[in-house]
Formats: structure tokens, sequence, C-alpha cells
């Protein structure tokens, strides 16, 4: 006997109900994903530290050729830009802040002149350039939840390839993971590699001071060098893809965490609304039955018998909404 | 001597040898405790390690070797103990390998699956 207003509330709260149970467990899910994706990022400091002190010490015996990897370049006329996004969607900002600051940054180097090209990782990524008529040149999908050093190792190979064919520059954009909380975009030079790194990784690597004699080298200092830049590079995107990984993770958490809150709120408003609903529809039909009984009472009608059934309905009434 | 095998996702090994032995681009070395510092560029082949617990044997698809402070670090992009090679997907690379560097005595990438291929086989069976 439930009114209209009344059944539509109820099926909107269960509805409700059900979404949150939905945004809850995928916000569970993120929270365990960015607990392994910050393993993986962890995981992955001892290589790259290593290729950094290698390097490191390959350039400070002289091995520091004249690689195209180190060469600044005099002039840039083309910038190409490595975006890292996400695949799927209900992440916050996530995807749209890297993806906007890309943007901005290719408008502000047309604005100079400057001519751009992109590799995109990320489903939507893709879908958010394609969409605005830019140019891609590479796109790789279907691993931003968990890179693999082979993921990066494409990606990276992509990014070589324009820097050697006409980009003089190569940026990578992407979300830094700096803690659970606070994760920032940033837009940083992935090549040339800045040379500046292996001087420092020089002084912070073994402070009981470089290996006594130096180092015998097998080959040639030059060519480890160069068969250890690349390998330096891809180390770079992969922790680069890790860290986007466990910002998308931890967006991905946050948004969810706000839905299920907002989806409570809304269950708590619509349950109010929803009683208030039913003691409305109560009261009117109360009011009608006294009212018929207060009208056949005037006129001399049988009270006593009614009170019975005014008794019973009203009865009949309240169980009807337990 | 502590050895560190590092792939860019994990650290693969880490413990004390009494000996290493590896496959540089120039050849086979050995490295024992105090080994002179060295950085060498390591070309595909196996790699071997002396642990406290025997003989670790191990298929290594290039990668580099850094010993200072006696201390040897393999990184590698690829490293397989036995256990670890699906040695049915070997044969098919090894198959493949072969039908590409009979098509194109030059090509290099050939080559070099060939010869990774044939280094999972030989660590696999070995063991």
């Amino acid at each position: 006997m439930a009114s209209g207003q009344e059944r539509i509330l109820r099926r909107r709260i269960r509805s409700i109900d059900a979404t949150k149970k939905i945004t809850r467990a995928m916000e569970l899910i993120a929270a365990s994903r960015i607990v392994r994706a910050q393993a993986r990022v962890r995981a992955a400091r001892p290589y790259s530290d290593k290729v950094t002190a290698v390097i490191a010490n390959l350039a400070s015996a002289g091995g520091e050729a004249d690689h195209p990897l180190l060469r600044e370049p005099a002039e840039v006329s083309k910038v190409a830009y490595v975006a890292i996004a996400a695949d799927r969607g209900l992440c916050g900002g996530y995807n749209n802040n890297v993806l906007r600051a890309t943007e901005r940054a290719i408008a502000a180097d047309a604005a100079e002149g400057r001519d751009y090209e992109l590799v995109l990782s990320g489903r939507k990524a893709l879908g958010y350039f394609r969409f605005r008529n830019y140019r891609i040149a590479a796109g790789f999908e279907g691993f931003s939840d968990q890179p693999s050093y082979a993921d990066a190792q494409q990606v990276a190979a992509a990014a070589t390839e324009l820097f050697e064919n006409g980009c003089q520059r190569v940026m990578l954009a992407y979300t830094q993971f700096h803690s659970m909380g606070n994760q920032s975009v940033a837009i940083v030079p992935f090549m040339p590699l800045d040379s500046g790194e292996f001087d420092e990784a020089d002084g912070a690597e073994d402070s009981g001071g470089g290996p006594e004699g130096g180092y015998e080298f097998e080959p040639e200092p030059a060519v480890i060098l160069e068969r250890l830049l690349p390998r330096y590079a891809e180390a770079r995107l992969y922790s680069a893809l890790l860290e986007a990984s466990a910002s998308e993770h931890a967006a991905r958490q946050r948004a969810m965490k706000a839905a299920t809150d907002n989806a409570e709120e809304l269950k708590t408003n619509l349950t109010r609304v929803m009683n208030r609903a039913r003691q409305d529809a109560i009261t009117t039909e109360i009011m009608e039955i006294v009212g018929g009984a207060e009208a056949l009472a005037q006129t001399g009608g049988e009270v006593d018998l009614l009170s019975d059934t005014i008794e019973a309905r009203t009865a009949d009434l309240f169980r009807a909404r337990e | 001597m502590q050895v560190e095998l590092v792939s860019p996702e994990a650290v693969l090994f880490s413990g004390e040898c009494s000996q290493v032995v590896t496959r540089t681009v120039d050849g086979d070395i050995a490295f024992l405790d105090h080994h002179a510092a060295f950085i060498g560029a390591l070309d595909i082949g196996q790699t071997q390690l002396w642990a406290s617990d025997g003989i670790v044997t191990l298929a290594l698809n290039r990668g580099f070797v850094e010993v200072s402070n006696n201390v040897v670090t393999i990184l590698s992009d690829a490293a397989y103990a036995a256990d670890e090679i699906d040695v049915a997907a070997a044969q098919a690379d090894l198959e493949a390998a072969r039908a590409a560097v009979a098509a194109d005595d030059d090509d290099d990438d050939a080559k070099a699956a060939l010869a990774w291929a044939e280094t999972r086989i030989a660590v696999a069976s070995a063991d």
C-alpha cells in the first residue's frame, strides 16, 4: 500500500546501496594495489641506482664519450612528450591533471615556435589527445595497472626513436608519487640524459671512497657506456611508469572513498525523506478514516461498530509498513 | 665476497659466494675474493655463482657486471635459473631463430635470439 513516492524512494535507496557496495570494493582494491605498487617502486630502485653508479664510474674513468644521449642540443625545434596516464577512469582528476599539463606544455612550446611529438601510455591519454586531434607518434595501453619492465622498454624505444629522428628533447609527463596522500604532476626532461645526475651519484655511492686504483674495463669504457645509457633511459622510464601506477591507485582510492561517502550521505538523506513521506501517507489515511467516522456519528450511524473497523484498519495500515 | 644479481624489477640473488664465472663480450671471466675493481658488459651466456648452498647456474641475456670493494654486482634485464626456464618456449625460439638466421645470414637480432635460446636450453638441461 506504499504510496508512489515512497516506492520510488525505496528503489533509489536500493540502487544507491548497490553502487556504494561497488565503490567500496573498488576503494579496497585500490588501497591494496597501492601497497603492491609501492613495493614495486622500491624493488626497482637497486637496479636504477646501480646503473647510475656504474655510469658515474665510467664517466669518471674517461668513458664519457660524445654519446648522442648525453649531448645537449644547441637549438630545440621539436620536443617529444611522453605522457603517462591510466587505462581506466574513475580515479578523480588523475588522468586529466597530467594530460592537461602536457597539453599546456605543448601549447607553451608552440608559442615559442617549437613543434611537438607525442608518445602516450594509457588508454585515457590516447582518447584525450585523439579527440583533440593531436598528432600521436606512438601509443601504448593495457599496462597502467601493473607496468612491467618490458612495457617500459617499448615506450623507451618509441621515445628514443623520436629523439634520434628530429626531436632534440624528450620530456616525461607523469604523476610523481611522494606518499599515500601526496602526488603531483611533473614534466621532467628525459632525453638528453642529465649528465649532472651521474656526478651526484658518484658522490653518494660508496661513501667509503671509490675502488683503489680505478677500474678495469672490458670492453672499452665508451663501448660499455654506449650499451648502458639506453638501459639507464629504460630504467628511468620504468620507475616513472611505476610511480604513475602507484599514483593512479592512490587517486582511485581517494575518488572511490569520496564516492562511498557520498553514497552513504545520499542514502541517509533519502531515507529521511522516505520516512517523512511514509508518515504523511499514514497521517492522511488516519485523518480520512477519522473524518469518515465523525461524519457517520453526526448522521447518527453506529459508531461503535465503526470504531472496531477503524482500529482494525489502522492496525493493518501499520502492519503494512513494517 | 658479496654477490648481488639485480634485474630492473627485483633483486634476484643476494649472498656470499666463493666464485663467480660469467661471460663478458670479450670472453669468459671469473671473479674470486678481492678481485680488482672491474666493469664489464656481459654477453648472452651462462653465469655461475658458487653460493654457500651449491652452484647456481643462470642464463643471462646480456647485462653488466661491476666489481668493487669485494662486491660483485650483476645487472641484467633477463636472468633465469634452470627451474625458471620454459624449455618448450626456448625450443620454439630456437627453431624460429635458426630459420631466421638461415634466411638472412646478417640478421644480428636473429643471431642473438639463437644464442639466447641455446643458452637457456643448455642451462635447463645441465641441471
